[in-house]
């Protein structure tokens, strides 16, 4: 399976068997049922499902965020179940977050929490860093908005400083739980507007959990998940006949 | 601040943002650590005074030896000792010279209609070796019968009373239904066994307790001769007195005795010991609370740290950061009201309060580590768990 992987460069996530418990002893219950999953390089996959599906869970297993206990996750090359503290941290600095609540820091600025995106791979010159830090968040529309806390920015800029803190150092994949779930209609359509266009300028794989039936176009694969088990896999624009084959295999 | 703090840490100071962000919570987290210093400091003032008030009275005479009976625990408790060790003494080698010291407790009716226990140490004026240096001046003219020095510190008597007293104008008193006189002034305080001190010439000591003599002092004080280890001619002085009758230390050695027996056998130290434990131990769990609590707050986004890659290095950099700020920001507070609390209970109590820098420091530095292990035990939580489970 593992050279498999090596072999098919376009393979950004592979799933295989994926299991998942939550709690333990007598309340252990499972929540994740032999989840299959190939996530391609560059496209914006989608995974939908109903509320308590298990969305939320297979999104922080393939993201490092939660231990991966049984069955295999490999990500952007590397085996998550049984990975290191030090490998974890590594995968998790090439990975851009964006959970459905922001998650700013509520002490920092909006440069400085697209600032924490940056740091985490090392202090570099300041005003280099913060040069960036402005430009993303001018990209998002904040260019006047770059100094404030978040409590006095609305819910939309908040979520679109927490898009820029995930893009800012270019990772390879973002991860997005509802990130529109938040918000109101027209600013949830255009964060992800936003998010799905810088996506797509730098080739950056994303994976996205949403309800939100107009986004569904944007997507290239989108996935639906039942009671923890995978009971759909679409190609709404026809195309990654080749990753079905790999599937397959 | 921020540039500051950006310098000193190498990075965005979070630690510092983080307090200063949320004013309120800073503010109760500062009392919490104020709080716990104050009653570290209280209970260490309290013990401190007794420790003070015992040692204090020995500054009252010289000598390198004291000769006690062995049953004496302090400078006023335990037998008499006979006269007659004295002249043993002065025949032991390495030995200068040797007085008595007599020592007593007398009830003083004070003119506002209030007692004062009041120790009286007898010595005699013209044995000039064993006359402390700050008294050598004042010393001869309490050769003049019931002319004594006067505690200017005694609990009861008012702070100026004894301003401006001198041989030409004497502060008259009564004790022990005799008329004496107070030429001048000595600073010991009220302790835990006396309000105040009484320094005297052993002739008018013997004249206010008649029912002592100078055949039997309560000590005997030893000088040694130049160059001589006292150590040595204390070992010489316990071949040549009898073990069963007398006990021989340097005076150092007796204080610290002393010091020992108040502390540790006595139910006052030993109360006043545990009261330090607990205060610590109080101190301790509040600083950790404060600590705690503050990470707590802040885990949800210390978790999105730690998704984003963060290491939990970076975490408890935080933390410290934190910690060492809380831990100097609330002992200002901390130890300016310990102060004013030294300050309005030694008015009240007489007993020697002070906020020494030696303390100060102890109690800084044990408030700084008690914050920074408490931050880092704080932080093993977000180790431990998984960044999801925190969100
Ligand atoms: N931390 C947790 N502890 C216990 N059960 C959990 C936990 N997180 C999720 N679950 C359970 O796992 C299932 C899937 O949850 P989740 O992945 O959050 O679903 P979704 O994101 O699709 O709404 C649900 O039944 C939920 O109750
Ligand atoms: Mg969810």
């Amino acid at each position: 399976m593992a050279r498999d992987m090596d072999n098919t460069m376009d393979v950004a996530i592979a799933v295989n068997g994926l299991d998942h418990y939550f709690g333990t002893g007598e309340a252990r219950k499972q929540a994740i049922f032999d989840v299959n999953l190939r996530v391609e390089r560059g496209k914006l996959t989608i995974l939908m499902g109903p509320s308590g599906s298990g969305k939320t869970t297979v999104l922080t297993l393939m993201g490092c965020l939660r231990e991966v206990q049984e069955g295999s996750v490999n990500l952007l090359g590397t085996e998550l179940n049984g990975a290191t503290e030090a490998q974890l941290i590594g995968l998790r600095r090439r990975l851009g977050f964006i959970f459905q609540a922001h998650n700013l820091h509520e002490s920092l600025t909006a440069t400085q929490n697209v600032l924490m995106g940056l740091q985490v791979h090392g202090r570099g010159d300041d005003r280099k860093q913060i040069a960036a830090a402005h430009h993303m968040l001018a990209l998002l529309g904040l260019e006047d908005r770059l100094n404030y806390l978040p409590g006095s920015l609305s819910g939309g800029q908040k979520q679109r400083v927490a898009i820029a803190r995930a893009l800012v150092s270019n990772p390879d994949i973002v991860f997005a739980d509802e990130p529109t779930a938040a918000l109101d209609k027209d600013s949830g359509r255009t964060v992800v507007e936003m998010l799905k266009a810088l996506g797509q300028e730098r080739g950056t794989t994303t994976v996205m959990v949403t309800h939100d039936n107009r986004i569904l176009e944007l997507a290239d694969r989108i996935v639906t998940l039942e009671e923890g088990r995978l009971v759909k896999d679409e190609f709404p624009r026809g195309q990654s006949l080749k990753l079905v084959r790999a599937t397959e295999t | 601040m921020t540039r500051l703090m950006t310098l000193l840490t190498g990075r965005l100071p979070i630690g510092w943002l983080q307090l200063a962000h949320s004013r309120t919570r800073l503010i109760a987290a500062l009392a919490g650590v104020a709080f716990a210093n104050i009653l570290v400091f209280v209970q260490l003032g309290i013990l401190g005074s007794l420790n003070d008030s015992t040692t204090a009275p020995y500054t009252l005479f010289g000598g390198d030896i004291m000769i006690s009976s062995v049953d004496a625990n302090t400078l006023l408790d335990g037998s008499n000792v006979s006269r007659v060790r004295l002249f043993q003494a002065l025949a032991v080698t390495g030995v200068s010279d040797a007085t008595a010291l007599y020592i007593e407790n007398v009830e003083w009716s004070r003119p506002d209609g209030g007692t004062s226990t009041l120790q009286t140490v007898g010595l005699d004026p013209k044995a000039a070796g064993f006359v402390p240096p700050h008294l050598s001046d004042t010393m001869l003219q309490l050769l003049l019968p019931n002319t004594i020095l006067l505690d200017s510190g005694t609990r009861g008597l008012p702070t100026a009373a004894l301003d401006g007293v001198t041989s030409a104008t004497p502060y008259r008193l009564e004790l022990s239904g005799q008329a004496v006189s107070a030429i001048g002034t000595v600073r010991i305080g009220g302790g835990f066994t006396a309000d105040g001190s009484i320094y005297a010439s052993d002739q008018t000591f013997l004249n206010l307790f008649p029912n002592r003599s100078s055949a039997a002092p309560n000590h005997i004080l030893v000088n040694v001769e130049d160059g001589v280890d006292p150590a040595v001619v204390v070992e010489r002085l316990q071949e040549a007195l009898p073990g069963d009758v007398v006990k021989i230390g340097t005076k150092a050695d007796v204080a610290a005795a002393d010091l020992a027996y108040q502390t540790t056998e006595r139910p006052t130290g030993i109360i006043f010991g545990f009261g330090v434990i607990i205060g610590v131990i109080v101190g301790i769990v509040i600083v950790y609370q404060v600590l705690s609590t503050d990470v707590a707050d802040h885990l949800r986004e210390y978790a999105t740290f730690k998704a984003m890659g963060y290491a939990q290095r970076f975490f408890l950099g935080i933390v410290l950061e934190e910690a060492v700020i809380l831990a100097v920001l609330g002992f200002i507070p901390g130890a300016l009201i310990s102060w004013g609390i030294y300050t309005g209970m030694s008015v009240a109590t007489g007993l020697p309060l002070e906020l020494g820098p030696d303390r100060a420091l102890l109690v800084l530095v044990g408030t700084i580590l008690a914050c920074v292990v408490s931050g880092v035990i704080a932080t093993r939580r977000l180790a431990a768990a998984d960044p999801a489970d925190l969100f």
